[in-house]
């Protein structure tokens, strides 16, 4: 039986190179284009299951990281229909974001400007251990960020950078209730404790001054914003992925390392000879209070912190100069070893919060720790020597179980709260079902094709929603209509409600997700703002009355105070601009209504268009490089006058004398429809 | 007239008091873009709608047809309105407290008479917006004027304009009612109540 199951995953990547040449031989045969002769596990009702009827909700929101685009999308789950697109480490040219003078300072980091990052992990925020569907925390690995999705608008809202860390992609988890988000970094680096940062050495001193570090971010939702309340240096480690524990094990949280052999270079080769790298284990009430009992050294620092305002829609940037640091030898009880076959990536904790499932992307097992054999190890001291001062424990001591053959390349595992747990296997493309009871194989289903993660609306929460599972693939090739070279990646919806998995939907999905969230419906749908209030609006240059528009110069910067309603600009002609001023148009959409943004473009702006919700102001900066008339207008089509919603700039030669004049309307004009409730 | 006419009548006058905690009139707007609907309450003593910006939102679509902004200012009327409506119940309580059959007729024609004043200023002002129109108006129809329903359904453009009286109102009607019924009842004689 056991050589048997061996062989499943090697058949099944047989059959699977089999299907592919026969499939080839299809096509330049010219018989049939369609691709997926392997689909035979679609569900017979997979059409009514994801079926979701004109005008009609879906079930759920889900939230797909972007990767490399930086941004997150949403999916309505089961219908797979792209909802939107939310702009966060990128610069958005649909809208503005990053563009525009109100969201630039959200990419401001220590490195300067820092228009793109790779976005790997969504986490909702959380109250009492479940999704709470208030905020969404994401991940920036390339230049350590943090950021805060706010979804009551599907805006992001706050970015942080972290310090001392570099690849922030063991990022960002949060505890039951959102006291802390942690982030860990992937690459360890030389950190320099008197200056702080990121410093120098040379490659051969890896092994001794190489460190990684943990970050504690408090989130202060109730009242406030995020604040790194401080890191903890661990070894010199890659930091892949954690989770954190519920249940009894909910003080802990715990992190998948590779690397343990401190490789510097072609670590595909170096960082691949330990058979266990660790899991390590931390404590973060321990470490809170230590930090709280003054453990903590201070270092300088130097890293972002940007935060939109809700009144103003301006984002501003605070730059903080120091970090408090623990270490891991100085605080006993708060930071354990465990060792975890091979190379591991995901490691997910169960719904009861005992079992801790280490996915060893190298390894031939699924090894299932045990949350409280940990503890019994702790009490008897079940250690096998220490790393940096951190215990390590004997590997027997604390797995429970390992789940054999499970597949080819174990990446990730979620629980369905029915006592089953479903792996990604990368190598043999599958999703794999177990159990969580006997710690058996039960049900393979293929994907298509290589998934890293999957994703169980709340399935790393204590309570899954275990009737769909998102598999998010890594390779494409022949599931949709050919794109060229580049290809959308895919996504594989399945049903898990019964014995066997289902396959019911495949979609493609936007650059590459990493992980992804999802919530019920209702759960956000009820909050969603549908226009922010104009009367709440607190921005510098708003205007909320067209009377009140202006053009002021201020030596060569000009300020264009205007607003936009249908279907018109105030003011719409504008003179006595000169080549070579800087314009600024703070352009208020004066609307009381949902869904009537409206846009402002300009000829020859090199930044972007910027687009204006009901209620905000947002200011586009224009250096005309050149005289002339340079119309502008309104590019999201607001209504049936929307061609015509539009105006001239005219711009002068320097030194001109053409004064500063703007108007809309001339003589017996159009009564504009004011924009004041009560004037 | 004895205690429980009086009880009535003061019930009579007192109802009015609906006018102001709920709107007298609502006008019902639905088009394909505006499946959530537009809706203009009118109070005794302000404009209001199912959101805040309503008013704006009116104004907007309507300076397309070239149709005047509405403004809770352009109205004498709101102004004018709360003290009358306070007026008739003071004066409908005190003469409760009077009990003379004769006071209690000339209330309710006082009252009667003020609603249908109210009535047809409502209808002058509809006829008003409707029908006097800017010519320079982005859309104009030959021949279409946009006097919105007093009451009832009628198509407009896009609009589907709906207008039906709401709670506030009813305040009148029980006052009109009640009043009547106080007048009715105490002309018997007090055996016959017996």
């Amino acid at each position: 039986m056991n050589t048997f199951k061996s062989i499943i995953p090697k058949v099944g990547l047989f059959v699977a190179l089999a299907a592919g040449t026969l499939l080839q031989s299809c096509n330049s045969s010219g018989k049939g284009d369609d691709a997926n002769v392997k689909d035979n596990t679609v569900a017979a009702d997979a059409a009514t299951a994801v079926y979701v009827a004109p005008g009609k909700h879906d079930e759920l929101y889900s939230f797909l990281s972007g990767g490399f685009n930086g941004q997150v999308s949403v999916y309505g789950i089961p219908s797979g229909r792209l909802l939107k697109v939310i702009p966060v480490f990128s610069q958005f040219a649909e809208n503005g974001y990053g563009y525009n003078e109100e969201t630039k300072p959200m990419l401001m980091t220590s490195h300067g400007f820092v228009p793109w990052d790779d976005l790997h992990h969504p986490k909702l925020s959380r109250t009492d251990g479940m999704a709470d569907g208030k905020f969404l925390y994401v991940n920036g690995n390339n230049t350590p960020r943090v950021a805060k999705v706010d979804l009551a608008t599907f805006e992001t809202t706050e970015i942080m950078e972290i310090p001392n860390s570099a690849g922030n992609h063991c990022s960002p988890y949060p505890t039951n209730n959102n006291e802390y988000i942690l982030a860990g970094t992937r690459f360890s680096v030389p950190i320099d404790l008197s200056k702080g940062g990121v410093g120098d050495a040379s490659f051969d001193e890896y092994k001794d001054k190489f460190r990684g570090s943990i970050s504690f971010i408090k989130t202060n939702e109730g009242n406030g914003h995020m604040e790194l309340d401080f890191q903890i240096l661990v070894p010199g480690f890659d930091y892949d992925l954690a989770n954190g524990g519920k249940g009894p094990s909910g003080d802990w949280v715990f992190f998948t390392t590779y690397n343990t052999e401190k490789a510097r270079t072609l670590k595909e080769l170096g960082a691949s000879q330990n058979d266990r790298d660790y899991l390590a284990a931390i404590n973060w009430k321990l470490a809170a209070k230590y930090a709280a009992e003054g453990k903590t050294h201070e270092m300088p620092a130097n890293y972002y912190h940007n935060i939109k305002d809700h009144g103003t829609h301006q984002a501003k940037s605070h730059v903080i100069k120091k970090v408090r640091y623990l270490l891991p030898e100085e605080c006993p009880g708060m930071m354990y070893l465990i060792p975890a076959p091979k190379s591991p990536h995901g490691i997910d904790v169960d719904p009861s919060g005992e079992y801790m499932v280490v996915n060893g992307k190298l390894a031939s097992s699924l090894p299932v720790f045990s949350f409280s054999k940990m503890q019994k190890a702790i009490q008897n001291k079940d250690f096998d020597g220490e790393v940096n001062g951190i215990p390590v424990f004997k590997y027997e001591s604390v797995l429970h179980a390992e789940v054999k053959e499970p597949g080819l390349g174990p990446l990730h595992t979620e629980f369905d709260g029915k006592g089953n747990a479903y792996s990604t296997m990368f190598v043999s493309s599958e999703v794999v079902k177990w159990s969580l009871k006997d710690f058996k194989v039960k049900d393979r289903i293929p994907v298509y094709y290589s998934p890293g993660h999957l994703m169980i609306p709340g399935g790393d929460t204590k309570e899954p929603y275990g009737k769909y599972l998102i598999a998010m693939n890594k390779i494409t090739k022949d599931r949709y209509l050919p794109t060229g070279p580049e290809l959308l990646h895919s996504a594989q919806l399945i049903d898990i409600s019964g014995e066997k998995m289902k396959l019911l939907l495949d979609f493609p999905t936007l650059a590459e997700p990493h992980y992804a969230q999802g919530i019920a419906a209702n759960k956000i749908a009820p909050n969603s703002v549908k226009f922010f209030k104009l009367d709440a609006n607190k921005h510098p240059d708003a205007v909320k009355n067209e009377k009140d528009v202006s053009v002021t110069r201020n030596g060569r910067t000009v300020k264009v105070n205007m607003t936009s309603i249908r279907s018109h600009f105030t003011p719409d002609n504008i003179e006595g601009i000169q080549v070579g001023d800087t314009v600024l148009f703070h352009v208020t959409n004066l609307e009381q209504d949902w869904d009537v943004p409206h846009g402002f473009a300009i000829m020859g702006a090199t930044n972007a268009e910027t687009l204006i919700m009901p209620g905000a102001t947002q200011t586009l900066r224009w250096v005309p490089k050149q005289e002339g008339i340079f119309p502008f207008y309104c590019t999201d089509f607001c209504s049936a006058l929307h061609q015509e919603m539009q105006g001239y700039v005219r711009v002068s030669k320097r030194g001109s004398t053409v004064p500063i004049k703007f108007s809309t309307g001339v003589k017996k004009p159009v009564p504009p429809a004011t924009a004041s409730l009560s004037k | 007239m004895i205690a429980y006419h009086k009880g009535l009548m003061a019930f009579a006058a007192l109802s009015l008091g609906l006018l102001f905690l709920f709107p007298m009139w609502k006008i019902y707007l639905e088009a394909p873009q505006y499946p959530e609907g537009l809706e203009l309450h009118i109070w005794v003593n302000k404009l209001g709608g199912s959101t805040e910006g309503v008013l704006q939102n009116f104004n907007i679509l309507n300076h397309y047809i070239g149709m005047a902004p509405i403004h809770a200012e352009s109205f004498a009327e709101l102004k004018v309105m709360p003290y009358i409506v306070v007026f008739l119940m003071v004066t409908g309580v005190f003469v409760a407290f009077l009990g003379k059959r004769k006071l209690v007729l000339g209330w309710v024609i006082l009252l009667m008479v003020a609603g249908a004043v109210g009535l047809l200023d409502f209808y002058l002002w509809l006829h008003e917006f409707g029908t006097n129109l800017n010519p320079q108006a982005p859309i104009k129809v030959p021949d279409m004027t946009y006097i919105p329903p007093m009451l009832g359904r009628k198509q407009l453009l896009n609009f589907d304009a709906l207008s039906l009286p709401s709670w506030g109102s009813l305040g009148i009607l029980l006052a009109v009612l009640f009043a009547w019924l106080v007048y009715y009842l105490s002309s018997k004689p007090k055996a016959a109540l017996q």
